[in-house]
């Protein structure tokens, strides 16, 4: 394959490895002794679009089905019925491995995704990874609420009896269509016993406020059943705030938060802690250096204005500290702000490792384990403990990733 | 200190680079314009081959007298190398990263015999 750089030269790459891509990474492992303490990566992908085919299989609608079928066709190799937002994730082709994935070859007779997961699991060292969809993480958008419903129900389906029945490393926390509550409520009921189910994600670039009462019951149900909920951030260029942003680290470093602090503020506005007190919430690829202005500056207003957040019994800070976040991508630039962040969202219990493997901005176990001022139980903690316990993951006592 | 063999000079064209290892040590060679550099094959990021990803010109801003932004060009000489993992940018003849020149891959000297080019690992 031929990559396009600049000044109008070009680079032949013949194969791709991750393995080879990562062998830094397995160093890593071993190096940190990673073989002594299990490790969960709470937030890792796959391209769904690259089993489209197979997930529209899936898919019940005929009409919409025929319909995404022939899009696909008219659209060469995107998914067609997916909206496609502007975006340079791979960095103007820097960050190579988006170019060329295609290539990497795997062994016949397993599934793809399951042997890439694998591969990069066992290079970095992560026993159990939970994994989420890329293109769909902006289906939320879609102008066709039935499309939501029906492509999400097709995508769960496929994920659970082709991938997650299959592998117990890999889990996930399935997508909700979160546009129509009653399908929401019905994926809740529907696939919460599925192997390999953990939770359930609402993708958070969308336009449906998260206190609106056609929710409660599907809150109420993933509280009774003990299932986190899970908000997975996402950029929208096409938010006509956000479209203000001209280059793409701007859309990026904002957009990826800008709707995770509007479900924030609305989940602790409304009360939903006090309602739902026993509902497990993550906070996942927004980073951390939100949660302490979002502390700092609801916990100010709420001392003057606590009559618009009547339902309220503590400071806001103190809910969102009984939250849970995934650290990626985690803001390393200033060490003593960092340390601050663990302190106040109570990291060592409350923070959930993530890599984000394997878009631009991935964590390796690295970001958490070399923290200076972390002693080896938090570390242990982080990176696997307390998703083990949110997810309540029992595993073996030996290492699942192969890492010496 | 040890010189290790990094390829003969006609196997090695200008714009290309080879990665040598020296017991757990990994240095990317490349020759752009002329010269060799040397650096260590270790991103001071996360640790990434920063050292194997694609070489592309310095980005730069046009900015014209008016101070306005007329757009975006290719810098004429500086050559940056890409670690591969997350983006980071090293200028090519420096080893400083392009972000930040006070992080800095470490160098190594590059050394050519008659036909043999060689790294000094020290």
């Amino acid at each position: 394959m031929d990559l396009p750089l600049s000044d109008f030269r070009r680079m032949e790459v013949e194969e791709f490895d991750t393995s080879k891509l990562l062998a830094h990474a397995t160093k890593q492992a071993t190096e940190r002794g990673y073989k002594n303490f299990p490790i969960v990566d709470v937030d890792s992908h796959h391209y769904e679009s690259e089993s489209i085919g197979e997930i529209l299989d899936y898919m019940e609608d005929p009409v919409l089905q025929q319909l995404a079928r022939s899009a696909r066709q008219a659209n060469a190799k995107s998914v067609g019925m997916l909206p496609a937002g502007v975006g340079y994730q791979d960095m103007g082709g820097r960050v190579m491995r988006y170019a060329v994935r295609g290539m990497e070859k795997t062994e016949a007779g397993v599934q793809r995704d399951i042997a890439l997961t694998r591969r990069w699991m066992d290079a970095i060292g992560i026993d159990v990874a939970v994994m989420f969809p890329t293109p769909m993480l902006q289906l939320g958008l879609h102008p066709q609420v039935e499309v939501e419903v029906a492509l999400a129900r097709a995508y769960n389906r496929w994920l659970t009896e082709r991938v997650l029945a299959h592998e117990p490393r890999i889990r996930s926390m399935l997508y909700l269509p979160f546009n129509d509550a009653d399908a929401a409520f019905r994926t809740v009921q529907e696939f919460s016993q599925n192997k390999g189910v953990v939770g359930f994600m609402v993708t958070s670039a969308r336009y449906r406020p998260v206190h609106h009462n056609s929710f409660m019951k599907t809150y109420a149900l993933l509280e009774e059943m003990g299932l986190p909920l899970a908000f997975h951030a996402g950029y929208n260029w096409n938010d006509q705030t956000v479209g203000m942003m001209n280059r793409f680290i701007s859309v990026h470093a904002l957009g990826f938060v800008f709707y995770n602090m509007v479900h924030l503020a609305n989940w602790i506005t409304n009360g939903l802690p006090e309602r739902f007190p026993k509902l497990k919430v993550l906070w996942v690829e927004s980073g951390l250096a939100w949660v302490p202005f979002m502390m700092q500056r609801f916990d100010n207003e709420y001392m003057m204005r606590s009559s618009e957040a009547p339902a309220l019994k503590r400071k806001p800070s103190e809910y969102m500290r009984d939250m849970y976040f995934s650290s990626q991508p985690m803001e390393m630039t200033d060490m003593a702000a960092l340390e601050q962040t663990f302190r106040m969202i109570k990291a060592e219990t409350q923070l959930l490792y993530s890599s984000d493997y394997p878009h631009w901005d991935f964590d390796l176990p690295s970001t958490i384990y070399d923290l200076p001022f972390l002693n080896e139980q938090a570390k242990r903690s982080i990176l696997g403990g307390n998703a083990m316990k949110l997810f309540n993951l029992k595993l073996p006592a030996q290492k699942l990733a192969r890492v010496a | 200190m040890p010189e290790l063999f990094v390829a003969k000079a006609a196997q090695f064209p200008d714009g290309e680079r080879r990665i040598v290892s020296h017991g757990a040590r990994e240095i990317g060679v490349f020759q752009w314009q002329g010269k060799f550099y040397a650096y260590e094959n270790l991103c001071v990021h996360q640790g990434g081959p920063a050292c194997e990803g694609i070489m592309m010109h310095k980005v730069e801003d046009v900015i014209g007298p008016d101070r306005g932004w007329l757009g975006q060009k290719f810098s004429s000489d500086e050559m940056h190398f890409v670690c591969p993992w997350h983006g980071y940018e090293y200028d090519l003849k420096t080893g400083e990263c392009a972000a930040d020149r006070s992080l800095k891959l470490k160098s190594f000297e590059v050394v050519q015999r008659g036909e043999d080019i060689y790294v000094v690992a020290s």
